[in-house]
């Protein structure tokens, strides 16, 4: 940003920063001048509409400059900004050592097992807030090997970790298509209807019933909402870190889901007490009493069981919907092959 | 004694903020103060009590709130010195959004929540717009669509703040504001000291007690919409 900004001329303003005339808009400031210099046009401004802005006029500028530089940061900004994250083991809830140095880059899937209250979302607590060994476990996390610089670590700007868990719901009232244009306004992208239609037919290919662009958010069904949830986090967050925190089985086709969020190039890190979910890591953490107990690396012979219990799964989704019409159990319907086999 | 003023609109989480970020500093024995500004009642000074923390509580009553915690809030910081704080955290409530407590130099944290609508952080004034921080609640409830949105109005309203997403019940997140609390300046008295904004200012015969609609008892400051 040039250091005499407020000598711009106004319409020179918009035309360098498309989302800066919003910010006057925003604050309720809808009569603008574009012709003046931005000291001008701020001058002009009366009394009472500042007082409405909640700003004086200093205040309205240097409020300005600095949406300016945190939006250029945010678009120079795009891409992946780390390749690696390193796990540095701390204490279990008895105070023994956890002997781990584990480093995750991304494209890989980590699942998380371990029982309710074992310490999973504990865990992902720490990678959420970069721990530098002063949270409860004492863990400490690395990017790309490196300790975190403090103003990364506490700006939130660029938020390294998206989350998605089984609580998650969309509050805003809107259309699908609506919703997602105002995801990618805030990221400052343009072709929103393309995004739009991509995510759409993503979430749609995941969830199994269809839903389209019209469809209001507050109207989708839960595998729906979680299909739309995972579509939008794997083209629309620039977070390069996912973690999920329980998504069980809501209809959606997980391997899909995984896949997409890969093909993006994303850390994947999945806290699940599914077994499909499970055997989707590349690598399997296996939590005990607040710690990290054993990492499995996933086998050929474990792969191999992902279909059977995919099989399995997609049985019961049959005799769930099924019985949800009215039907009743028979031998055939139930079919114990799978089971006798 | 660090000062540290925390407000936002109600029911956004400003107590178990504070709740989650104060344990944290506790473990650092640092002897810590609250005082809790509201209207009608609370039961938060309780909640506080609970966890060891010296309390006072203010209810502002028929006055605004705003104007009430502006009045007080000396007398506040000389209770704080005479009780040997290390940290004094004021709290109040936005209970308009036209509220404007934040003092220059005193370390200013607003509190959101996710669940308010996107709308919400344009339609705050200097409470939200001249806050240091601006802390987002209720995070785990929405997506992170939504998240990442209204944390870009957050942006939009105030570019100069940092934010800070919390889980009030949880306590994710209030690590990071611990570490930005213990950086607030230290003041022995705050006498002198200005607003960063001016208050909501009304005085009009409803201020002063009259009860009656209509043009004739109406006197004072008084706005009109143009219809």
């Amino acid at each position: 940003m040039p250091n005499d900004i407020v000598l711009f001329r106004v319409e020179e303003l918009f035309a360098r920063y498309n989302y800066a005339r919003d910010f006057f808009v925003s604050m309720g400031i809808a009569e603008i001048d574009t012709s003046l210099s931005l000291k001008e046009f701020v001058a002009n401004i009366k009394h009472e509409s500042l007082e409405d802005a909640g700003l004086n006029k200093e205040q309205l500028i240097e409020n300005f400059m600095a949406f300016i530089d945190k939006m250029e940061a945010l678009k120079s900004n795009s891409g992946n900004i780390v390749e690696s994250i390193s796990i540095i083991g701390g204490k279990d809830k008895y105070g023994n050592n956890e002997d781990i140095n584990l480093e995750l880059k991304l494209g890989e899937v980590i699942s998380i097992v371990g029982p309710t209250g074992s310490g999973k979302s504990r865990l992902l607590a720490d990678i959420e807030c970069l721990a530098q060994k002063d949270t409860p476990t004492c863990r400490q996390i690395l990017l790309d090997g490196k300790v975190p610089e403090a103003n990364r670590r506490f700006s939130m700007e660029n938020k390294l970790v998206a989350q998605l868990s089984q609580n998650m719901n969309f509050v805003m009232d809107l259309a699908v298509e609506d919703f997602i244009k105002l995801h990618a306004e805030s990221r400052m992208l343009d072709k929103q209807n393309e995004i739009v239609a991509a995510i759409v037919s993503c979430a749609n290919d995941l969830a199994g019933e269809k839903f389209d662009r019209d469809t209001p958010l507050t109207q989708l069904s839960g595998g729906q909402s979680r299909a739309l949830m995972i579509a939008d986090t794997a083209l629309l967050s620039p977070s390069p870190i996912v973690l999920i925190d329980e998504i069980e089985n809501a209809g959606i086709d997980r391997k899909k889901a995984v896949e997409l969020l890969l093909k993006e190039e994303k850390l994947v890190l999945i806290s699940t007490h599914d077994p499909v979910l499970a055997l989707m890591g590349d690598k399997r953490l296996v939590i005990k009493n607040g710690g990290i107990s054993k990492i499995i690396v996933l086998s050929k012979e474990e792969k191999d069981y992902i279909d059977v219990l995919e099989e399995i799964d997609r049985k019961m989704l049959g005799i769930r919907s099924h019985l949800r019409s009215g039907g009743v159990l028979d031998d055939k319907i139930v079919d114990f092959e799978l089971a006798r086999e | 004694m660090k000062i540290i003023t925390v407000s936002g609109p109600p029911s956004s989480g400003k107590t178990s903020v504070i709740l989650k970020t104060v344990e944290l500093l506790k473990r650092e024995h640092l002897e810590i103060g609250v005082v809790k500004f509201d209207s009608l009642s609370t039961y938060d000074d309780l909640l506080y009590k609970k966890i060891g923390i010296k309390v006072k509580v203010g209810l502002s009553g028929n006055l605004c709130p705003d104007h009430y915690y502006m009045s007080n809030i000396e007398d506040c910081v000389k209770w704080g010195v005479k009780e040997n704080l290390d940290m004094l955290i004021s709290e109040s409530a936005g209970l308009c959004n036209r509220c404007s407590p934040h003092i220059k130099d005193v370390l200013s944290i607003c509190v959101v929540d996710n669940l308010s609508g996107i709308n919400t952080p344009k339609k705050i004034g200097p409470m939200l717009k001249l806050a240091d921080i601006v802390v987002i609640t209720k995070g785990d409830i929405v997506s992170q669509a939504e998240r990442e949105v209204f944390a870009f109005r957050v942006k939009q309203s105030n570019a100069r703040a940092s934010i800070v997403f919390i889980n009030g019940i949880t306590g994710q997140g209030a690590y990071d504001l611990s570490i930005r609390m213990r950086e607030a300046n230290a003041f022995s008295s705050i006498e002198n000291k200005r607003l960063r904004f001016s208050m909501p200012a009304a005085v009009c015969s409803y201020c002063t007690g009259e009860t009656r609609i209509g043009d004739v008892y109406q006197t004072g400051n008084i706005k009109k919409i143009r219809i």
